[in-house]
C-alpha cells in the first residue's frame, strides 16, 4: 500500500507501523465521573467495518508522525491522510 | 553431437555447447536450451516420479506451468529443490537430480503405492490413519512424512544471496509476447517510463514456438527487433527472466527476477524480488494450454501439443521418433503438417471431436503405444495433446475480480471489472489470433501512456495472420476405462473427483481441499480447468455455475530466500554493541543477547569453576566493595519544552509536579488498560528538561507511545522528544566504596558528599578533567549506587579510568547476571514481573500511583482483571531446605492440594542463588500474597518434574529499610 503522507508525499506502507482505530484520539477524561465505564469503552470496544475506516499509522521509519488514514478495509483504497495532531486540534477547536 | 534427438535449425546457439549432468550422467546442450530441451535432445524422457503414486513422469510442458519435470539443482547447501526443468536456463556445469524416488529413478520401490492406488483415493489419510490413535505419532506420521513431499530440504543454510528492491514506472507490461511487445513499443515511443517483464530469457513468447510471420519477418526475428528497439529507449527497462507473480494494492506488482546464469557470482544476488510501483499495467501474460483426460494420460512422452511445437521449432528437439497428436480442435492437423515438415514421423492425428477415443496407453517408463476405442493400436513414443488454451488471467483477478466464462473459446477470461489501472491484451484476455494480439497490445500500450499524460504518435499496425483453433467442449475421453489424471503433480485422478462429488465436496473450494487438486507447486495450471469441467458434469451444472477457485498470489513458486532478501541473520536482526563492548570482551566477558543488544553477562576469571563462581564473586564484590556495570543499553529519551513537566506527569502514574530540579524519581508507565508498560527512572535536569530512562527492551515501544501521547492526545503541549540511547555511555558504580571511587573522578568544585548529593539526586558536571557528564544517584542493587553517563565515544575510556582509579578499592566489573541477582536480593521488579499482566498493585507499587491527577492508565488501574490472578501480589520465597534450588516458572500450590490448575495459587517469576545469603531465593506473584507471608507452599515445576517446599517471605531479602542505598 502507498500512504500519501501530508508532509512527505506518497510513502510505502512498509515505513509505517499500524496501531488501529482512530477512535483512540477521543480519550475520555480520566478524572470524570463515569471514567471507568467510559475508559472500558475507549480501551476495549472497536468497530470492525467492511468499508471506510479511520485508523492510526505511525511513520516509524520516517518522520515519526502519527497519521490518521481513512482506508476502505474492503478495497484498501485510501481516501484521506491527515496528521493526527491536526485532527485532535481541529476537534478541540470544534468543541 | 549434443543429442540424438536434435533437429536442424531452431533458436539455440550451436557455437556455444554446454555440459551438464542429470543424476550424475554427463550430457551436452547448447546456449539457448532449457534443462528440459537439453534433456529431450539427449533422449532423456523419464525425469521424475509423481508425488503420491511414484509414477514415472516426463517433461509435460515447455514453460512455467510444468507439473512433472521438477528437479533439484546443485548439491549440499546449494541444492535448490523443485526447480522446473522447463524454466531452467541451461548453463555450463549444471548438476540436476530427479526427485521423489527411493532407489534409482528407473526402479523406485515406493512405486508399490501405485499398486495400492485403489486404497489411496482422496481423503485416505483422514479415513485410514484414524486408529489406533496411539499409532499416529509413532508410526503413521513418520511413515507419511518419509514418503511424502517433493524434493528434500537442502542441508544447512542457503548460501545464495537474494535481494529486494523497489522500481517505479508509468506502465508495467507483463509478458513479452506479441501483445506485450506491441504494448511496450507504443507506450515507450510516447515517452512513458515503461517496464517490460517476461518470465523467459528470450523475448517473443509463443512467437518462438510457432511459425508466424509479422510484417514479412519470422516471428522470433520480429520479436528480437522489437526488443532491440525498446532497449535503445532510455525510458524503457527490459526485464527478462522476471515473473510478475502478484498484483497488490495501489498498483504495486510483485516481480521476481532471476539473474542470468552467466551474470551470476557468489557475491551477487541470484534472485531479486522487485516491488514495482505502477500507474498503469498491461497484462499480456498469454495463455496456458490444457490437456485432455484419458486413461493412462501421465506417461513420459505425453506432452502438451504447444510444448511439442516449442521443442521442435524453438529448440530443434524432437520429443520422439513417432509422434501422435490428440486434440479437440483444428490445431491438431495444422501441427501435424508442421512436424512433418520438420522431418518427424506422424503416427496418427486423433480428432477428439470425431475419432475413436484413446482408451489406454502403454509403456512403463515412456510411451510406446496408444489403444483406441475401435481396438486400433498406434505405436508412438510421443503424444501431443491439446484441449484448448486457458488465458493467464491470474493478475487480473488477484484483487478479488471474478473471471467470466466464454463459450466460444471454452475458457475463463478476466471479468468486465478490472483492477484500477490494469488492462488485458492478447491471449491473456482470450484473443488467440496473432493480428488481434498485436492490435490489442498496441492499443493497450497507447491507452496506458495516454492515461499517464503522454501523447502517443501514430504508428502503423503490424501485418500478421489471425488463425485460431477454438476447442470443442470435450474434456474427458473414455470415462471409466482406467485411471486418468487431472492434476499430474498431486496425482489427482478422475476417480478422486468422482469420490469428492459422491461424498458431498461439490463446491470447487471443497473439491480443491479434499483432493488437493491444484495445491501443488504448479497450482494446477494445467489441471484445474479439467477438474472444474468434470465436477460440472457430475453435478449437472454449467462450468460458469461451478465457478473457479480463488486466484491468489504468487503466480509461480517464490523461494523463501527471495522473500527474505537480505533480511536474514544479522540483516534481519542487527547487533547493537555498547560503547564498552570491546573493553568488556578484553576483560573476559561473555555476552548475552538483550533485544538487539549484546550485554556482558559475566566476566570469567582464570580458575573459576563455572559461570556461578564468576557471578557469585561479582555479587559479593558489589555488596562488600565496589563494582561497575555498563547500563548504556537502557533507553534514554530526552524531553524538553515549556510543558515538559505536564507531559511527564501525564505519561507516568507517579506525581511529577513536585519533583525539584536535580532529583530523580523511580517511575512506572502504565498502558491505558492499567497494566504496567515499563519502569525506569526519570531525572529532572532543568526546569523544562527531563531525561527518561526505559528498560532496554522497551526503548522503541515507549518512544512510539510517547509520540502517540504527544501528537494524538496532547498536541497543545509544548514538548519535544529525542531518542538519545546511543548518545551516552552509562556505567553503574555500586557498592559501599562507590562514593570513594567516584570522588576521584569528579572535577572540582562538584561536591559528591551525601549531604550535597543525596540518594535520588542528579547533576550535570564534568569528570576526569573536563569531560561532560551526568551523574545520577540511583541504585538497582540496593547498595550505595550511582550511574555516571558520558558522551558515548568516552564510554570505554570511562570504564578504564574507573578500573584504574579503583584498583586499590578492588573495583570489579560485573555483568547482567550479577545485576539480576542483586536486584532479586533487593526485591526490585524487572522484565519477568513486568510481563504485560501486572498492574502496580500486583507489584506492591500501588502507592506510587498519584490520586490527584489524570494520567495514562488512571481510570482502569486496579480495574483490569487477569483471570484468577487479580489478588496476585509480589512476594519473596526461599526453600525450606536451604540446600535446594528453585526454578523460575514453577507454580505454587498448597502442599496437600492436588497438582491441578484449579489449585494453582501463583508462579515464580525470578530466581537466583544469593551468594549474600548462601541459598536460592525467588520472587513470585502469589494470590493473596501479603496474607500468605510466613506460609509454606509447594513449588511445582511440571517441566523439570520437581517439587520444592518454600517459605513465603517479603520480597526484600536484604536491607528492607534501604539504609545502604541512602548511606
Amino acid at each position: 500500500m502507498i500512504i500519501d503522507h501530508p508532509l512527505l508525499g506518497p510513502r510505502d506502507s512498509d515505513e509505517f507501523t499500524y496501531l488501529g482505530d482512530a477512535s483512540l484520539l477521543d480519550r475520555p477524561d480520566g478524572l470524570g465521573e463515569d471514567a471507568a465505564a467510559r475508559f472500558a469503552e475507549y480501551v476495549y470496544m472497536r468497530d470492525n467495518p467492511a468499508g471506510l475506516h479511520r485508523e492510526l499509522w505511525f511513520h516509524a521509519a520516517g518522520d515519526l508522525s502519527w497519521l490518521v488514514v481513512t482506508r476502505n478495509t474492503a478495497t484498501h483504497e485510501i481516501t484521506a491522510v491527515e496528521l493526527a495532531s491536526d485532527v485532535t486540534r481541529a476537534r478541540r477547536a470544534g468543541k | 553431437m549434443s543429442g540424438a534427438f536434435r533437429l536442424p535449425g531452431g533458436l539455440v546457439d550451436r557455437d556455444r555447447p554446454l555440459g551438464f549432468t542429470f543424476n550424475g550422467r554427463r550430457y551436452r546442450g547448447f546456449a539457448g536450451d532449457t534443462l528440459a530441451s537439453a534433456l529431450l535432445a539427449n533422449g532423456v524422457r523419464l525425469v521424475g516420479r509423481s508425488f503420491k503414486y511414484h509414477r514415472p513422469r516426463g517433461i509435460f510442458t515447455a514453460g512455467s506451468e510444468e507439473p512433472n519435470a521438477l528437479v533439484t539443482l546443485g548439491m549440499g547447501r546449494n541444492a535448490l529443490p523443485n526447480s522446473r526443468a522447463t524454466m531452467v536456463e541451461l548453463a555450463d556445469g549444471i548438476a540436476a537430480f530427479s526427485q521423489n524416488h527411493l532407489g534409482p529413478l528407473g526402479f523406485d520401490p515406493l512405486a508399490v503405492t501405485d499398486l495400492l492406488a485403489s486404497f489411496l483415493g482422496a481423503g485416505f489419510y483422514y479415513k485410514t490413519f484414524m486408529w489406533p490413535k496411539a499409532f499416529w505419532e509413532r508410526l503413521y506420521e513418520p511413515l507419511i512424512r518419509k514418503a511424502a513431499g517433493l524434493g528434500r530440504l537442502p542441508a544447512g543454510a542457503d548460501p545464495t544471496l537474494y535481494d529486494k528492491g523497489h522500481l517505479h514506472c508509468d506502465v508495467l507490461v507483463i509478458g513479452a509476447g506479441p501483445a506485450g511487445l506491441a504494448a511496450a513499443r507504443a507506450a515507450g515511443q510516447a515517452g512513458a517510463r515503461v517496464i517490460l517483464a517476461d518470465e523467459g530469457f528470450r523475448p517473443g513468447g509463443r512467437l518462438l514456438a510457432e511459425r508466424h510471420e509479422i510484417d514479412g519477418a519470422r516471428g522470433a526475428d520480429w520479436a528480437a527487433a522489437q526488443w532491440q528497439a525498446l532497449a535503445a529507449m532510455p525510458n524503457v527497462r527490459l526485464m527478462p527472466r522476471s515473473t510478475a507473480f502478484g498484483l497488490y494494492d495501489h498498483g504495486i506488482t510483485g516481480v521476481l527476477e532471476q539473474v542470468a546464469p552467466d551474470a551470476r557470482a557468489a557475491d551477487k544476488p541470484a534472485e531479486i524480488l522487485w516491488r514495482v510501483h505502477t500507474r498503469r499495467i498491461v497484462l499480456a501474460a498469454g495463455a496456458t494450454e490444457r490437456p485432455l483426460v484419458f486413461p493412462g494420460n501421465d506417461r513420459p512422452g505425453i506432452m502438451l501439443a504447444g510444448a511439442v511445437q516449442a521443442y521442435v521449432n524453438r529448440w530443434a528437439v524432437a520429443p520422439g521418433r513417432r509422434v501422435a497428436i490428440l486434440a479437440n480442435h483444428d490445431g491438431g492437423a495444422a501441427l501435424a503438417a508442421e512436424l512433418e515438415a520438420s522431418g518427424l514421423d506422424i503416427a496418427a492425428v486423433i480428432d477428439a471431436r470425431r475419432d475413436p477415443a484413446v482408451v489406454a496407453t502403454r509403456g512403463r517408463r515412456g510411451l510406446r503405444a496408444l489403444t483406441l476405442a475401435d481396438g486400433r493400436r498406434i505405436a508412438c513414443d510421443a503424444l501431443a495433446v491439446s484441449g484448448g488454451w486457458s488465458p493467464n488471467l491470474h493478475l487480473a483477478v488477484h484483487r478479488d475480480g471474478k473471471p467470466l466464462w466464454r463459450d466460444d473459446i471454452q475458457a475463463f477470461v478476466p471479468g468486465e471489472v478490472l483492477p484500477e489501472g490494469l488492462a488485458v491484451a492478447g491471449a491473456a484476455g482470450g484473443s488467440f489470433g496473432l493480428r488481434d494480439c498485436l492490435a490489442e497490445g498496441g492499443g493497450a500500450g497507447r491507452a496506458a501512456a495516454e492515461a499517464c499524460g503522454f501523447t502517443v504518435p501514430d504508428a502503423p499496425g503490424f501485418a500478421a495472420d489471425n488463425a485460431q483453433h477454438p476447442p470443442a467442449p470435450i474434456w474427458e475421453l473414455s470415462p471409466g476405462r482406467g485411471r486418468a489424471w487431472v492434476d499430474l503433480q498431486n496425482d489427482v485422478t478422475t476417480k478422486d473427483i468422482r469420490l469428492a462429488h459422491r461424498e458431498g465436496f461439490r463446491s470447487v473450494e471443497h473439491l480443491k481441499r479434499y483432493t488437493t487438486l491444484g495445491m501443488a507447486t504448479d497450482q494446477g495450471k494445467t489441471g484445474n480447468m479439467l477438474a472444474l469441467a468434470l465436477m460440472a458434469g457430475h453435478t449437472g451444472r454449467s462450468i460458469p455455475e461451478t465457478g473457479t477457485t480463488r486466484y491468489r498470489p504468487p503466480y509461480v513458486p517464490i523461494s523463501l530466500g527471495a522473500l527474505a532478501g537480505r533480511e536474514g541473520g544479522h540483516g534481519f536482526k542487527p547487533v547493537r554493541r555498547s560503547p564498552t563492548h570491546d573493553w568488556a570482551a578484553a576483560r573476559g566477558a561473555s555476552f548475552v543477547e538483550s533485544g538487539l543488544w549484546l550485554r556482558a553477562e559475566w566476566f570469567a576469571r582464570a580458575g573459576e569453576s563455572g559461570w556461578r563462581a564468576s557471578v557469585d564473586r561479582e555479587v559479593i564484590a558489589v555488596r562488600a566493595g565496589v563494582g561497575i556495570c555498563d547500563v548504556s543499553t537502557l533507553g534514554k529519551i530526552d524531553i524538553q519544552g515549556r510543558d515538559a513537566t505536564e507531559f511527564v506527569d501525564f505519561v507516568y502514574c507517579n506525581g511529577f509536579a513536585k519533583l525539584p530540579v536535580g532529583r530523580v524519581r523511580y517511575v512506572l508507565m502504565l498502558r491505558e488498560d492499567g497494566i504496567v508498560m515499563d519502569d525506569g527512572t526519570t531525572a529532572r535536569l532543568g526546569e523544562n528538561h527531563y531525561l527518561m530512562t526505559t528498560t532496554t527492551a522497551n526503548a522503541g515501544p515507549v518512544f512510539q507511545h510517547l509520540e502517540f501521547v504527544r501528537q494524538c492526545l496532547r498536541p497543545e503541549l509544548d514538548v519535544h522528544l529525542v531518542a538519545d540511547t546511543d548518545g551516552w555511555a552509562q556505567i553503574a558504580v555500586a557498592g559501599p566504596k562507590a562514593r570513594t571511587l567516584l570522588a576521584r573522578l569528579v572535577d572540582a568544585p562538584f561536591d559528591i558528599s551525601d549531604a550535597a548529593f543525596p540518594f535520588m539526586a542528579c547533576a550535570t558536571l564534568t569528570v576526569c578533567g573536563g569531560t561532560p557528564a551526568r551523574l545520577f544517584r540511583i541504585s538497582f542493587s540496593g547498595e550505595l549506587g550511582y550511574e555516571l553517563a558520558v558522551p558515548a565515544p568516552f564510554g570505554a575510556a570511562l570504564a578504564e579510568v574507573l578500573m584504574a582509579a579503583g584498583a586499590d578499592l578492588g573495583v570489579t566489573p560485573y555483568g547482567v547476571e550479577a545485576l539480576n541477582v542483586l536486584r532479586i536480593e533487593k526485591g526490585h521488579v524487572s522484565g519477568p514481573e513486568l510481563n504485560g499482566q501486572t498492574a502496580p498493585k500486583h507489584l506492591g507499587l500501588g502507592r506510587m500511583a498519584s490520586q490527584g491527577k489524570d494520567y495514562i492508565g488512571r481510570a482502569l488501574a486496579g480495574q483490569t482483571r487477569i483471570d484468577g490472578a487479580e489478588t496476585a501480589r509480589l512476594v519473596g520465597l526461599r526453600p525450606t531446605d536451604r540446600t535446594q534450588p528453585l526454578s523460575a516458572g514453577a507454580h505454587l500450590l498448597e502442599p496437600a492440594a492436588p497438582r491441578t490448575q484449579t489449585h494453582d495459587l501463583g508462579w515464580i517469576s525470578s530466581v537466583a542463588f544469593s551468594p549474600t545469603l548462601g541459598h536460592h531465593i525467588g520472587l513470585a506473584l502469589l494470590n493473596d500474597g501479603e496474607a500468605r507471608i510466613g506460609a509454606r507452599l509447594c513449588a511445582v515445576d511440571a517441566i523439570g518434574d520437581t517439587e520444592v517446599e518454600v517459605e513465603i517471605v517479603p520480597p526484600q531479602f536484604i536491607d528492607p529499610e534501604g539504609a545502604r542505598q541512602r548511606g
